[in-house]
Order: structure tokens, then sequence, then C-alpha cells
């Protein structure tokens, strides 16, 4: 088990040696050589040959027979008793994914008592089965009694998959479930398919700040769990006609549990559209100038419904709140229409958008990098184009 | 390229460096436009102990010299020769009392200058004294255990925004060379306060303001070194600190080189990139080879100085003349390589051509460095005999 | 206060360039540091030790190398470091990982709090923070972005994507903040000075006691089938003509694709 150069394969034509972080490849005598004190079996060289002659093999501990899993379950994430979008998204992918599997679809939802009037919608959009647990201390999100609720239902039901939406919430929730029940998870997935031969979720995500994709698997480990990127998959369309089976859980909630206490949500009125959710974002730069100027952006978004967005300068600046800040210190979004405005388009904030359908960018500067990833450019001054694009955009939605 | 540092000049080196180019330099543009301190690089300056450069380590300083005090000086103003003189105007405010204060004054001024706490100042100029500071007309009357200051400080660097301050006036007219005396004052002495705050060409981020007295009460404690002293203390303060305006010179000329020749890479005309044309080659070999030596020879009088040398006034003049004669022309040769775009605000250039005039002007204008050149050659010339 | 701060060293993911040739991603040469995010977790910390008193352990899981983002805590003040380095831990997933950090700070004693950063630029992933809460079984508090102390109970102020919840939990509890909580302050030449000669403890599989089905490769239960780099973004246009008219190029391109 580990890393090895397959001799045969290697003609030591150097290509692995700066892809490793750690330098640990040299070439002696026309061969790769791997220097195990260095090598952290991050999995980049592998790849990286197109000869395939560096393999890395293992050996796999707390095996489960997988035959016993069975099911695509998606976390129904709530807030404040609606359930989310991102869980609808998640459905739509979970039934595509089910039909490769020949299996059911089921959603988790936890909640107060009035999160069953959310049950109808929920199956509507693609679940066949729904896992019901209702109690006063689920009502809002907590880390520790979901992650209880939900672990024991994993441990009862056994689910082939699990997948959440990378919310802030998910990512909390459905990495604690991950090292309580030793299951593999992948985080932030923009891609799941499944592999023909083997039947294996294959989770396709961005690394290093979006500058590589990695597909992983979880070969011997049940449930898959992943947590997948708002607004890449598409929600199905909504059939009010399903109807389906709801479980109802009756839900194990430990005092212990209860160490975290709410004490306040502090809403921002700045946010008119939720940028994670949103289809269209405008976003604003340092090229605006002065903090007033954010209004040019927040006329654009307003006429075609799109969230406001800015780059961290501008943040920084106190210009506008940070929940606005799209970039690698910010969201990461994937709207289907980004407009940069006086965005420069640093690598940090690329990081946060660059899988965005369609991006627009203006800016007066002709070399600015935003240019390099924008579908459709404008060289010009915001205080121009702005006030022209809005208007036209106004006139034509009538 | 290697100088020959010390590990610790290395690390004193990456430090200035590294807060240089986070925290300076994002904010180098807008400091300029508005005149603004900059109180967030000071903050960060004091972290990393840059602020105790010079001082030391018996006062919380790092004992890092001359050498450490121009090498910090030098990567600050290759991004902002504004920001950067900000750090080193406080050297001079410190130097006189490292020079000629007593072990409680030290004690006092030089923790809190070493630890970022405070900046400090020097206070010579005025009005009708510039080069000729002999002309000075600030008057410190003994009056008991007292002196009483009267008089006006002109173009004071850190004036309003530093809390400690080393002034030289006058305590005996009659006794020309011997008339002066240095004095530590403080922010908030009463009979002490701020004049106008300059409107500059350059190095704008810097406050240059006047110091005002008006029968500012000064008990003799505050004194520095002996009543009389006064020029000696300005003198050897002078001595040794040009090396670090010379720094700044060369900050601003290699930060003005690095934009040079970036530019030069990117532009083309006449279907080439401008950096194969000759013409821009040769001007960017002079520049980099003007500056190296400037380099050297700052460098040079930093070591001379740190190794204890008694004779250093020439060759402390001699790199302060010519690094700022250097830096001069390196940022209009590099305002001349960007062409048009050089003369336009969105480039960084224009702004380091005016930041390089005064280092010719202040701290002994570029006159004075010759006359006091001359002078030395001489007098070494008459020793000979 | 006892804080214990996770770190990992990372490649300065901006500056990677990608080779056009072989289109692989090139990462030789590319500066290690420390992950920024866990730079504001140090800071958080010395903060926390200033205001309460108390000590600040650092220790990160990585190879040989990965030393040096410990020396660099020391330069920022930290006093204690701890490399957790041998051969087996290489290849760990997120869970391998947490087992590891996990199976380092029990042994390192009594601790009030456990600061991690939101994720490491490299991974990406945000798992680790959460997955050492779960081994220590103490609660978590992820995205914090303002913390307060009172009498060993902490109020933790997060910063989720369109409110801010604040939160009471009783110590000991684990964090994660976001880059928004403060500015990580700088190396002091003393500080570097200190970290230049300091002796740096390292421990391995053995030293934690560490089950070998839990660590490294074997005790990872995802595993990287490949790694490519995405498409290039480009074939884009610039839309010429005066504003009027790229605007109204835009502006039917737009509506021809139906977004706005």
């Amino acid at each position: 088990m580990g890393i090895r150069i397959i001799k045969d394969k290697c003609i030591g034509c150097k290509v692995c040696v700066p892809v490793c972080p750690t330098g640990a490849i040299t070439i002696v005598d026309k061969k790769a050589v791997i220097d195990l004190d260095k090598c952290t079996l991050c999995g980049a060289c592998p790849s990286s040959c197109k000869f395939k002659a560096i393999e890395i093999t293992k050996e796999e501990a707390h095996v489960v027979d997988k035959s016993k899993y069975k099911g695509i379950w998606v976390f129904a994430e709530q807030n404040e008793s609606k359930v989310q979008g991102v869980a609808y998204e998640l459905l739509g992918e979970a039934q595509k994914l089910a039909k490769d599997l020949n299996t059911k679809v089921s959603a988790v939802l936890l909640g107060g008592p009035d999160i069953e009037g959310q049950v109808n919608d929920v199956f509507a959009y693609g679940a066949d089965v729904i896992y019901l647990a209702v109690a006063p201390e689920l009502k809002h999100y907590s880390t520790l009694p979901y992650t209880r609720v939900i672990s024991n239902l994993i441990e009862e039901y056994k689910p082939d998959i699990v997948i959440f939406g990378a919310t802030t919430t998910g990512r909390d929730l459905a990495s604690r479930i991950a090292a309580r029940i030793r299951a593999g998870l992948t985080a932030d997935c923009t891609g799941l398919s499944i592999d023909p031969k083997e039947k294996l979720l294959l989770q396709t995500r961005p690394a290093f700040g979006g500058n590589i994709m990695a597909t992983i698997t979880c070969r011997s480990h049940r449930p898959q769990m992943s947590t997948v990127r708002p607004k890449v998959m598409r929600k199905a369309e909504p059939d009010h006609k399903r109807k389906g089976e709801i479980v109802r859980v009756t839900p194990k909630i430990e005092k212990k549990d209860l160490v975290t206490e709410l004490l306040e949500v502090i809403k921002d009125t700045t946010i008119k559209v939720n940028l994670a959710e949103a289809e269209i974002i405008v976003s604003g730069g340092r090229g605006l100038g002065a903090p007033e100027n954010f209004k040019l952006v927040e006329e654009l978004a307003g006429v075609i419904g799109g969230a406001v967005g800015a780059s961290r300068a501008t943040v920084d600046a106190g210009w506008i709140s940070s929940h606005h800040q799209v970039g690698q210190t910010g969201k990461t979004v994937c709207p289907k229409l980004y407009i940069a405005c006086g965005i420069s388009g640093a690598i940090q904030h690329l990081a946060g958008m660059q899988s965005s359908d369609i991006i627009v960018a203006i800016n007066k500067d002709p070399d600015a990098p935003i240019f390099k990833v924008a579908t459709y450019g404008i060289v010009g001054n915001v205080f121009e184009v702005l006030p022209k694009l809005t208007k036209r955009l106004k006139e034509l939605r009538g | 390229m290697e100088y020959g540092f010390t590990e610790e000049q290395k690390m004193i080196q990456e430090l200035a460096r590294k807060i240089a180019i986070e925290k300076a330099l994002p904010i180098r543009a807008e400091l300029d436009e508005t005149g603004k301190f900059p109180w967030e690089v000071v903050k960060s300056l004091a972290e990393a102990n840059l602020t105790g450069v010079a001082i030391d380590e018996k006062y919380g300083g790092i004992g890092g010299g001359v050498l450490g005090y121009c090498i910090a000086t030098e990567e600050l103003s290759t991004v902002c020769g504004g920001i950067a003189l900000a750090f080193a105007a406080t050297g001079l405010g410190t130097m006189p009392i490292i020079l000629f204060g007593n072990e409680e004054q030290k004690q006092k001024y030089l923790t809190q200058i070493a630890s970022g706490k405070k900046l400090s100042a020097f206070g010579l100029t005025e009005a009708n004294a510039g080069s000729d500071a002999g002309g000075m007309q600030t008057t410190a009357k003994k009056d008991g255990d007292h002196y009483i200051l009267n008089g006006t400080k002109q173009w004071i660097t850190n004036g309003g925004e530093a809390e400690i301050y080393s002034v030289i006036a006058l305590t005996d007219k009659s006794k020309g060379s011997r008339g002066a005396s240095a004095f530590i004052l403080e922010k908030g002495m009463p009979g002490f306060t701020f004049g106008k705050k300059e409107n500059k060409m350059g190095i704008r981020a810097s406050a240059t303001s006047e110091l005002v007295f008006q029968d500012c009460k000064v008990h003799k404690s505050q004194l520095l070194g002996k009543e009389g002293q006064g020029f000696l203390v300005a003198m050897r303060t002078l001595d040794r600190t040009r090396p670090g305006i010379a720094a700044q010179a060369v900050g601003i000329a290699q930060g003005a080189l690095n934009e040079a020749i970036k530019y030069s890479r990117e532009r083309e005309q006449f279907g080439a990139k401008i950096s194969t044309f000759q013409a821009i080659q040769h001007m960017l070999a002079d520049m980099a080879t003007q500056l190296e030596a400037a380099r050297a020879l700052v460098y040079s009088a930093a070591r001379a100085i740190d190794s204890g040398s008694k004779e250093i006034t020439k060759l402390s003049a001699m790199c302060k003349l010519f690094a700022s004669d250097v830096c001069m022309k390196v940022t209009t040769d590099a305002v001349q390589i960007f062409g048009g775009y050089g003369y336009m605000k969105e480039y960084p250039v224009e702004k380091m051509m005016r930041d390089a005039k005064i280092t010719q002007i202040y701290e002994g204008t570029n006159q004075i460095q010759r006359n006091v050149i001359a002078l030395e050659l001489i007098k070494e010339m008459a020793a000979k005999k | 206060m006892n804080i214990i701060v996770c770190i990992k060293q990372v490649p300065a993911t901006t500056q990677v360039k990608i080779n056009p040739e072989t289109n692989t991603l090139i990462r030789e040469g590319v500066e290690s540091i420390i992950n920024p995010f866990d730079e504001n977790a140090i800071e958080t910390a010395l903060q926390l030790k200033e205001k309460h008193g108390g000590k600040v352990t650092v220790i990160t899981m990585g190879p040989p190398q990965a030393a040096q983002a410990l020396r660099d805590a020391i330069a920022l003040g930290i006093d204690d470091v701890i490399l957790l380095s041998d051969r087996a831990f290489a290849g760990s997933d997120t869970w391998a990982t947490s087992y590891t950090l996990a199976s380092a700070i029990r042994k390192i004693g009594q601790f009030d709090i456990v600061i991690c950063g939101k994720q490491a630029i490299d991974g990406d992933t945000a798992q680790v923070g959460p997955g050492v809460g779960e081994f220590l079984q103490i609660p978590q508090v992820t995205f914090a972005v303002g913390i307060e102390m009172n009498d060993g109970v902490m109020k933790v102020n997060r910063l989720l994507e369109d409110t801010n919840e604040v939160v009471r939990v009783k110590l000991p509890a684990l964090i994660t903040v976001v880059k928004q909580i403060n500015t990580p302050r700088m190396p002091s030449f003393k500080g570097k000075i200190k970290a230049k000669s300091a002796t740096i403890t390292t421990w391995g599989a053995k030293d934690l006691n560490a089950d070998e089905n839990n660590i490294g490769l074997k005790g990872s239960p995802t595993s990287v089938v490949k790694i490519f780099t995405p498409p290039p973004k480009g074939g884009g246009e610039v839309l010429s003509g005066s504003v009027d008219e790229a605007v109204e190029k835009l502006v039917t391109k737009l509506r021809d694709r139906k977004v706005c």
C-alpha cells in the first residue's frame, strides 16, 4: 500500500515533478523517484502522468457490507420552517442518480411543529419518502441535536448516499455526522454521477481555490456523503400531485446536546435578494470609486431582480457589509448571470464566481484580468455604462 | 542580490518588505490623495519590532543599528516614500536621545519609541533658518529650574502626530555656535501647539507641520546633553540620519525602476515591446547602475557608523547627496519610459517623481552637502601636512 | 485559559500556475504559507490570551517541512508548538486528519477552547474543524466572526449567508473562524529570532497511540480518483463600439440567452 512508480511505464518525461507540492519527485537515470519522507500521498501526481506510471494503492480499514445500504437521501434544509431552494435542487439531482441506481429518493426533514406544512412541496420536487423528525428543539438548526437525530436515522435505515447543500448549515452538519459515523464526505461538489461499472458515486469538486477539479469516491464505507454547491444542480419541475411515504421519527434529544444556545439572529437589512440563491448577481468593485456609487449597482440589480455582490476591497473599505462579499474569503456563487462592475478580477475574486454561467465584465481597464473569464465584456466607465444598461433593460422589460 | 546581510538584517528586510507590500501598497494612492497619516502601517511596524530597529535591546529595541534602519526604510520607500517617512523621521527624532540622552531620559523615551507607542520628530528648521541653521530665532530662556521656549519651527516631519520632539533652541544668542541647546518636548505640554499642516508636492502621506512655542515652560530635566551643545546635537544627529534619507531615496528609485521595467515589457509600439528598443534598454541600464552605486554608498556609510567610526561626516553627506540626485534622475526617467501614461495619476510613477524631489532638499540641501564634503576634504588634506 | 490552535501549511494557491501543455497545476516553487484562515485563528487565540491570560499551543499535521509553519507561528508570539509528522499520516483525508489532530489534543491534556480556521485554501473542505470537535466530543461553533468570553462561557457571533447569529456555548468548545474576525498581526523580529532557534517537538503515530486503522491512507474513507484542471473559461468577447452600441449588443445577447 502507498505510492509507487511503475518503472516499465515511466519514461522520465518530468511532467510530474513540478506538480508535487512538497517537491518529493526527482528524476534519477530517466526514471521518477519519490522521496517517501516528503510525499504526503495527496494524489496530485498520478493524474498528471499520461503514461499511468504512478500508482497509489490503498488498503481499506473498517470496511462495511455495502449491499446493506440502499437509497439516496437528501437533507431538506429548512430555515424559519421553510425548506431551502438548495434542497429542491438536490432532490432534482437525486432523482437522476436514483434512476442510475434503480433506487428511491428520500428527504430528511427536521424542524419544529410547523415544518409539517412543507411536506407537500418536498414530495412535489422529487422525494419518494420523507423521514420526518419534529421537536421544538429542532425548530432552529443546532449542530449536536441534528447530528444525533440524523446519525441515528442513518444507522437504522442505512442509506447508500446522503447529500446536503453546501450551505453554512450543511457544511457544519455534514462534517459532524461524517466524523461520527465514519463516512466519507466530499465537500462543495459541483458534479455528481454514478460510475456505471462499480455503481459508485463519483463526486467532482473544486480545490486549490478553484484552480483544479478533483473526482472523489468512497469505495468501502457507507453512506457516501457529499455537500453540494447551491445553484449548480437544477430543480425538477414540481409535480404537486406527487405523493409519498412519510416515516415519522421520534427524535432522540439528549440534554448534553443542548449546550449551544441561540441568543439572537441579526438580519442584514441591506440584503434584498439572497446572494446564494440568486440567479442573477450584480457585483461592484473598487472601480465604482466611492461607496455612494453602489447605488448604480443596486439600481441595475433591482431592475433585473438580481442580488448585489461586492469585491473584498469594497467590503474592507467599509462600502458595503461583508454578507455581500464574493470571493475566496467571501461567498462562492454560481448564478446564471454575474455582472462584474468595476472589478479587476483578482484571483481571489474569480475563485468565488468563475463557475457562473454567463459572466459580464464592465471595466475601464482593457487589461483587467476579469476580461479573461468574461463571456461578454464592455471596456468602459461604469458611471456611463451602468445607467445606460439599467435604463435599456428597464425599457425592454416594460 | 546579496549585500552581505547578516541573518538578522535579512529578517529586518523580510519584515519591512512584508509590511510594505501587505499594508502600505494598498493604501499609498489614497494617502497621497488625502494626506491622511498611515497609523495602520505604524501599528504593523510596531508589531514587527521595527519601530525599535535602531534602538538598543536594553530599551526594548532590536539593536539593528543604522544599517538596520536603512534596510527597513529602503523597503518601505520602494512602495511609498511618504509612508516610509513616517517611520524614518522617527529615527531623526530618536537619534539625539540615543546620542545625548542621560539614562533616565533613555529609559523613559527610547522604550516608548521602541514599542511603537509614540512617534518622535526633530525640530530644527525655521522659516528664516533652513540651510542657515545658525539663524534660528526660537529661544529657550532659563527661568529657575525651567526653560521658557518661544518661537516657531517650520516644516517638521511628523509634526502633530509625534508625541516626542527633540527641539533645538537658542539659550544664549551671544555665544554663537555654542548658543543653542537641545530639549525633549512632549505633545500636550502647555504652550506647545502645532501650526497648519502643509499641503505638499510629494511625500504627502507624511505629516509636515509647524511647531509653535508660546511661553512653553520646560523643566531642566528635559535638557538633552549640556547647555550650549544644541548645534553639536544637531550635527551629530544628522551625520547618523542622512543615510536613512539616502535609503529612502534608494527605495523610491528602486520602486520607480521596477515599474519602468515592468511597463516596458508590456507596452508595445511599432509592433514590438519597447523593452526591445536600445534607447529604453540603455536608459534602464543607466538607471539600475546608478541606483546600485547609490545603494552601495548608503550601506557603506551605514556600516561605517555602526562600526563606531568617528569619521562619518563626509561619507554620510556623500551618500545623501548621491542617492537623492540618483533618485530624482531615476524617477524622472521612469516617467519618461512610461511616456504619456507616466504623467497620469492612474499610474504610480508620477507620484514617485514628486516624492523624489524632497530628498534633494531636506536633511541638508544637496548644496549644503557639497559644502560639507568639500570642507571635510580640505580638513583631511590639511591634517596630512 | 488553555487554547489550542490547529493550523495547516498550504501552498499559496493564488500563486499557482497551470502548465498549458500538460494542463497540470505547477505547485512547485509556490511559497508555503500558514493557511490564511489559520492566521486569523492564531490571532484570535493571541487576543484571548492577552485578555484572559493562559497559554496557546499550536499544532499542525504535515510532512517535516510543516515545521516552518510552526516557526512562523512562534514569530507571531505563540509559545508552544507541536508537529504531528509520520509517514503513517500520509494520504489522510479529512476524517483521518481530524482523528489524528484530536488524538494529539487529548495527549496535550486540559484545554478550554480549540480554534481552527474555517477551511484550508488547498483542500477547501471546511471539514476538519467539525471533525476534531466530534472526536473530542465537544460542541462546535463554525463561521465565527466575533468572540466574547465571560466566566467560562463564550458568546460567538457567526457570519452566515444573510444573517449573523449570536450563540452562547459552554466550554470546552471548538470554533472555526472566518477572515473577517480580525486582522492578523505582523510577525515580530524578536519572535523570528526565537523561532529560528526553537526546537520543534514532533509526535508520530506511536506517540499518539494512534490506531493504525484510523490514520493515513488506510484510515481515509474517501479516495481521489483523478485530478484535472477545469477547461479555461476563455472564449469571451469584448463588445465594441460606443457605450450605447456596446450596451445594446449586451442587452440583445442576454435576452437571446433568456437570462434577463
